[in-house]
C-alpha cells in the first residue's frame, strides 16, 4: 500500500542514495549508450556498430556461445544442486558439517582459479593428461565449450544447493507427512510436493547462476580456447590498444545488458507465478531411509563435492612445489610464497583493505535502502528498489568500462581507488540489500509501532528495535557481500592501478604470464582468506543460535 | 486522572474507498469498552486511529479535551497490546517491559523497581531474564500486557489480544485482563470478533458492521434488547421467524398468535421479524401453542439443546432447556412450545429497528 508520508530524514536519505545511483550507475550506463549509438567524430546517431555486430558471425557467435554456456551451466547446476540440497535436509549424511564447509569454499572461490587448476590437471600438458597418455589413453580436450561448462557448473551448483537448503527449512514436515499419509511414496512426495514448493527458490537460484555464468570473464579467457564468449569480447575490444574500439565494446555491452534484462524479467514473472507463502512450524527433519538409498546418496554427495573441491586442493598443493622459472620441478618449499610476497605482497593488503571499506559502505547503504523501500513505500523508493537491482544484470566488465569511459576523461579523472571501491559497492551490494529487505519485510510493523506507542522516537525505534531485529539478515548478507568482494575480478581487472592491485587481479595476470607457482601461492592465500571469512561467519551464526537457546 | 475518549464524525479512507464514514463514540473514563464486529467491520481500523497508526481522514479525536488527531502515537500516552503481541525478539522479558520506561524520565533506581512490580503483577517475574522465543503464547501475552501497563498509560488499547491463544488459555487470560483493568481503573478500548469474549470482559460494547456502529450498550442490554436484527443475530444465538403484526397481535406463519403488551407503537401493522433465543422457548402441555417435532438433542450438563422443526412450516428451531432428571425427549416426539413474551424481540420487516420497549442504545448516530 502506498501511503503519504511527511517529508523527514528518510526523504533526505532517499534523495542521497538516488543521487549516488544516478552518478555511478545511470550516468556511466548512459555514456555507454551514447558511445554505442553515436559516432565518435560526427556525434551523429549511428547504427553502424550494431550492424557490425549482427552482420559479422565472429562477433555474433559470442552471444550465442554465452547463451549456450549459461543455459547448460544453469541446467546442470540445478540437476546437481537440488538433489544435494534435498538430501542434506532429509538424510543423515556422514561428515555433513564438513561437507557444508567444503561446498561453501567451492562456492566462493574465484571461478577462474578453478579453470586454471583444471588446466593444470587436464590441460595440454596437465598432470592427468600426461599420466594417461603414457598408458595410451587420450583425454578429450578440456579447452572450449565443455571445459567452461565443467568449471562453471562445479563452481555454481553450490549456489543452488545453498538456496535449496534454505528453502527446505521453510517446508513444514507436516506437508510431507500429509502427502505420505495420502499414499504417496517419498519419491512421489518429492516431485509433487517438495519440488513445487521450492520451485520459486530454484528459479531465483537459477537466475543467479545464469547471470553469473553469462557475465563470467575469467573462465572463458583461460579455458575457452577458441570458444569466445561476449564478456571476453568486450574486454578485448576495450583493452586492446591496436584493434580495440570503445564504441564497439559499448555496443556489445548494451546488447548484453538488454539480453540479461529480458532474462531477468522472464524469471521475475515465472517466480511470481510460482510463489508461495511458507512458514514452517516444524521444519523438515531427517527421516528413515532404506540402506541402498543411503549408500547412493553418500556416493553422489561425496563424488560431487570432491569434483567441486579438487581444483582448490590441487592449487594449494602446487603452491608448495618448487619452481624453476615458469615450470614446476621436484621438491617442495615455500619458494612460490617468498616470490609472491616479494613481488605482490601489497595485493594481499589491498584485498583486505579495499573490500573492507566497500563493505562498510554496503552495510550502511543496504540498511537505509531496505528501510526506505520496505517501510516507506512511495513511488520514489519503489524506483530506488528497481534501480538497486540494475547491477544484477550488468556484467562487471561493463561496469568497469562504463566507469573508465565516464570518469577517466580528458577533463577530470576520479582516482582509481575510488572507482574500484564504487564499482565493488555497486556490484556486491545486492546480497546485503536483498537479505536486509527480506528480513525487514518479515518483521511485523506492529513491533515498531509497539516501540513508538511506548514513547520511543522514530530515530530511537530505528536504532533500538528495527536495526537489532534486522541484524541477522544484515550480517548474513554482509558475509556474502564480503566473500564476493574479495573474489571480484571482472570490474577490478579494468579499473585497477598498480597501487590498488588485488589478489584476484594479481593471480589472473600471473596465470596469463604462465607464472603458475606464484599464482598458486596467491590463490592459496585468497582461499585461506575466504575460509577464514566462512569460519568466522559460521561462528557468528552459531553464536547467535546459542544465544537464543 | 481517568481519561475519556471522544470520537466525533470519524472518517477513514483508503484511497477512494471509505471504510468508516462519520462514526461517533464516547468512551467513559476508566471504562472497559469493546469494539465488536465481524472481520472487515472497521473495528481495528478505528482502534489504530485512536492509537495514531492510521491516518484520520475526517472528524475529531479527543482524549478528555485534548484533540489528538495530529499527535504522534508516542505522545498520546497509550499502552497498546497487539494481536501478535509484537514482543521485541532481541530483548529479554525484563527489557521488553522496561522499554517504555526508558523513554520516560524515570530515575535509574526506580526503573528496575517499576519493571519488577509489573512483572510480578503479571506473574512473569520468574521469566524476567528469558528471551521471548522461549515463552509460551500465554506468557508472551503477559509480557505484552506488562509492557503496555508499566508506563501507566492514559488509555489501554488492545487489538484482538487473545485470538492467538488456545481456548482454555483465552478464558484464563480474559480473566487476567479484566482483573488488571479493574485494579488499575484505566480507560480501555478492546477489539475482538468474539462476542462471548466481549461479553465476558466489557463494561460496554459497541457492535460494528460494515463501518457503522449498530448498537452501544452493556452486554446485558445488547443481549436482551438488541437495537436491530444484526445485533440480535451477532450477539448470542437466536431463531428468526417471519411473522405478521396486527396492532398488538402477533401471528406466526403456522397460525399461532399472541398478544404483545410491550410494543413501542401499538398501532403498527405489517410484516415483522421475530427473534426468539433458544432459551426463550418454553416446552408446555398447553395445546394452544406452536407444534413442533424434535429432530435431535445435545446434552451439555447444565442445559440440554433440542433441534426441532415446526410441524406446519418445517422451519428449524433451536430450543435450550435446563436439564432435568427425567429422560431427554427422544427424536420424533411431538412437542408444544410457547414463547417467553417478556424476553422475545420483534423487528420491523427490514430488521433495522426493534419494536419492543426497553432498548438502551448509546449510539448517537
Amino acid at each position: 500500500m502506498i501511503t503519504k508520508h511527511k517529508y523527514d530524514v528518510w526523504g533526505t536519505v532517499t534523495i542521497l542514495i538516488t543521487l549516488f545511483y544516478v552518478a555511478f550507475l545511470v550516468v556511466p550506463l548512459g555514456m555507454i549508450f551514447y558511445q554505442a549509438f553515436f559516432d565518435k567524430e560526427t556525434h551523429m546517431l549511428t547504427m553502424d556498430y550494431f550492424i557490425k555486430f549482427f552482420s559479422n558471425k565472429y562477433y555474433f557467435m559470442t552471444l550465442l556461445n554465452s547463451l549456450a554456456v549459461s543455459l547448460s551451466v544453469t541446467v546442470l547446476a540445478v540437476l546437481i544442486g537440488v538433489p544435494l540440497g534435498y538430501f542434506f535436509a532429509v538424510y543423515r549424511i556422514r561428515g555433513k558439517r564438513f561437507m557444508e564447509v567444503l561446498i561453501l569454499i567451492a562456492s566462493v572461490s574465484a571461478p577462474f582459479i578453478g579453470a586454471y587448476s583444471w588446466i593444470l590437471l587436464f590441460g595440454r600438458s596437465g598432470v592427468v593428461t600426461a599420466a594417461l597418455s603414457t598408458i595410451g589413453i587420450e583425454m578429450p580436450s578440456i579447452y572450449g565449450f565443455w571445459g567452461i561448462v565443467l568449471v562453471l557448473t562445479f563452481r555454481m551448483f553450490p549456489l543452488i544447493f545453498l538456496y535449496v537448503q534454505g528453502a527446505m527449512k521453510n517446508v513444514d514436515e507436516s506437508l510431507l507427512e500429509a502427502s505420505e499419509s495420502l499414499g504417496r511414496t517419498k519419491i512421489q512426495t518429492f516431485f509433487t510436493v517438495v519440488l513445487p514448493l521450492i520451485t520459486p527458490t530454484i528459479l531465483a537460484g537459477s537466475l543467479l547462476v545464469f547471470m553469473r555464468a553469462m557475465s563470467d570473464f575469467g573462465t572463458p579467457m583461460l579455458i575457452g580456447g577458441g570458444y569466445r564468449t561476449f564478456p571476453a569480447l568486450i574486454y578485448t575490444q576495450f583493452m586492446s590498444e591496436i584493434s580495440g574500439d570503445d564504441g564497439f565494446a559499448s555496443t556489445i555491452a548494451i546488447i548484453a545488458i538488454i539480453l540479461m534484462a529480458i532474462i531477468f524479467m522472464v524469471q521475475r514473472l515465472a517466480a511470481n507465478k510460482f510463489s508461495f507463502k511458507m512458514n514452517a512450524l516444524h521444519p523438515v527433519t531427517i527421516s528413515e531411509h532404506t540402506n541402498w538409498s543411503k549408500v547412493l546418496v553418500h556416493i553422489f554427495t561425496y563424488v560431487t563435492i570432491a569434483i567441486a573441491i579438487i581444483p582448490q586442493v590441487y592449487v594449494i598443493y602446487t603452491s608448495f612445489k618448487n619452481t624453476n622459472g615458469l615450470i614446476f620441478v621436484d621438491g617442495y618449499s615455500f619458494m612460490s610464497y617468498t616470490q609472491a610476497f616479494d613481488k605482490l605482497g601489497s595485493s594481499i593488503w589491498n584485498t583486505i583493505r579495499i573490500p573492507a571499506i566497500a563493505l562498510l559502505v554496503i552495510v550502511l547503504f543496504s540498511i537505509l535502502i531496505a528501510y526506505v523501500t520496505v517501510r516507506r513505500r512511495t513511488k520514489a523508493t519503489g524506483a530506488l528498489d528497481i534501480v538497486s537491482m540494475i547491477p544484477y544484470i550488468v556484467p562487471g566488465s561493463v561496469i568497469g568500462i562504463a566507469f573508465s569511459i565516464t570518469y577517466r576523461n580528458p577533463w577530470f579523472t576520479v582516482p582509481g581507488l575510488a572507482l574500484m571501491l564504487i564499482a565493488l559497492v555497486l556490484r556486491r551490494m545486492q546480497y546485503t540489500i536483498r537479505s536486509s529487505v527480506a528480513t525487514l519485510s518479515q518483521i511485523p510493523i506492529s513491533t515498531e509501532e509497539a516501540a513508538i506507542s511506548l514513547g520511543a522516537s522514530k530515530f530511537k525505534t530505528f536504532f533500538s528495535v528495527t536495526m537489532p531485529m534486522m541484524s541477522a539478515g544484515i550480517i548474513s548478507g554482509a558475509i556474502l557481500s564480503w566473500i564476493s568482494l574479495i573474489t571480484e575480478l571482472s570490474s577490478s581487472i579494468i579499473l585497477y592501478t598498480t597501487k590498488t592491485q588485488t589478489l584476484t587481479v594479481a593471480i589472473y595476470s600471473q596465470v596469463l604470464r604462465g607464472n603458475y607457482g606464484i599464482a598458486a601461492a596467491l590463490s592459496t592465500i585468497l582461499t585461506v582468506l575466504t575460509i577464514i571469512s566462512i569460519l568466522i561467519s559460521m561462528k557468528v551464526s552459531d553464536g547467535r543460535k546459542k544465544e537464543k537457546n | 486522572m481517568k481519561v475519556n475518549i471522544t470520537i466525533k464524525n470519524a472518517v477513514k479512507k483508503y484511497g477512494n474507498n471509505t471504510v468508516i464514514s462519520g462514526m461517533n463514540v464516547k468512551v467513559k473514563g476508566g471504562e472497559f469498552f469493546t469494539l465488536l464486529g465481524p472481520s472487515g467491520c472497521g473495528k481495528t481500523t478505528l482502534l489504530r486511529m485512536i492509537a495514531g497508526f492510521n491516518s484520520i481522514e475526517g472528524g475529531d479525536f479527543y482524549f478528555n479535551d485534548k484533540r489528538i488527531n495530529q499527535m504522534d502515537p508516542g505522545k498520546r500516552n497509550i499502552g497498546m497490546v497487539f494481536q501478535n503481541y509484537a514482543i521485541f525478539p532481541h530483548l529479554s522479558v525484563a527489557n521488553n517491559v522496561a522499554f517504555g520506561l526508558k523513554n520516560r524520565k524515570i530515575s535509574k533506581e526506580q526503573l528496575p523497581i517499576e519493571t519488577d512490580k509489573f512483572l510480578k503483577l503479571m506473574q512473569i517475574f520468574e521469566f524476567r531474564d528469558r528471551m521471548p522465543d522461549k515463552l509460551s503464547g500465554g506468557q508472551q501475552q503477559r509480557v505484552a500486557l506488562a509492557r503496555a501497563l508499566v508506563i501507566k498509560p492514559a488509555v489501554l488499547l488492545m487489538d484482538e489480544p487473545l485470538s492467538n491463544l488456545d481456548a482454555k488459555l483465552r478464558v484464563e487470560m480474559r480473566g487476567v485482563i479484566k482483573e488488571i483493568q479493574n485494579k488499575m481503573g484505566i480507560t480501555t478500548v478492546y477489539v475482538t470478533h468474539d462476542q462471548e469474549e466481549a461479553m465476558a470482559v466489557s463494561d460496554r460494547i459497541a457492535v460494528l458492521n460494515k463501518g457503522e456502529i449498530q448498537h452501544i450498550g452493556t452486554p446485558k442490554d445488547l443481549y436482551q434488547r438488541p437495537a436491530n436484527l444484526f445485533v440480535a443475530t451477532f450477539i448470542g444465538r437466536t431463531n428468526i421467524f417471519e411473522a405478521e403484526l396486527n396492532k398488538t397481535i402477533l401471528t406466526l406463519k403456522d397460525g399461532f398468535s399472541v398478544k404483545l403488551n410491550n410494543l413501542i407503537d401499538e398501532k403498527h401493522s405489517g410484516k415483522v421479524q421475530l427473534s426468539v433465543r433458544p432459551e426463550e422457548f418454553v416446552i408446555t402441555d398447553d395445546k394452544d401453542s406452536i407444534h413442533a417435532v424434535i429432530d435431535d438433542s445435545i446434552f451439555l450438563g447444565l442445559n440440554t439443546h433440542y433441534f426441532a422443526h415446526i410441524a406446519k412450516t418445517n422451519e428449524k428451531i433451536e430450543i435450550i432447556q435446563e436439564s432435568s432428571i427425567s429422560n431427554i425427549i427422544p427424536r420424533g416426539t411431538k412437542i408444544n412450545v410457547k414463547l417467553n413474551l417478556e424476553k422475545i424481540n420483534l423487528f420491523d420487516e427490514s430488521g433495522d429497528q426493534n419494536l419492543i420497549l426497553g432498548v438502551k442504545n448509546d449510539n448517537e448516530a
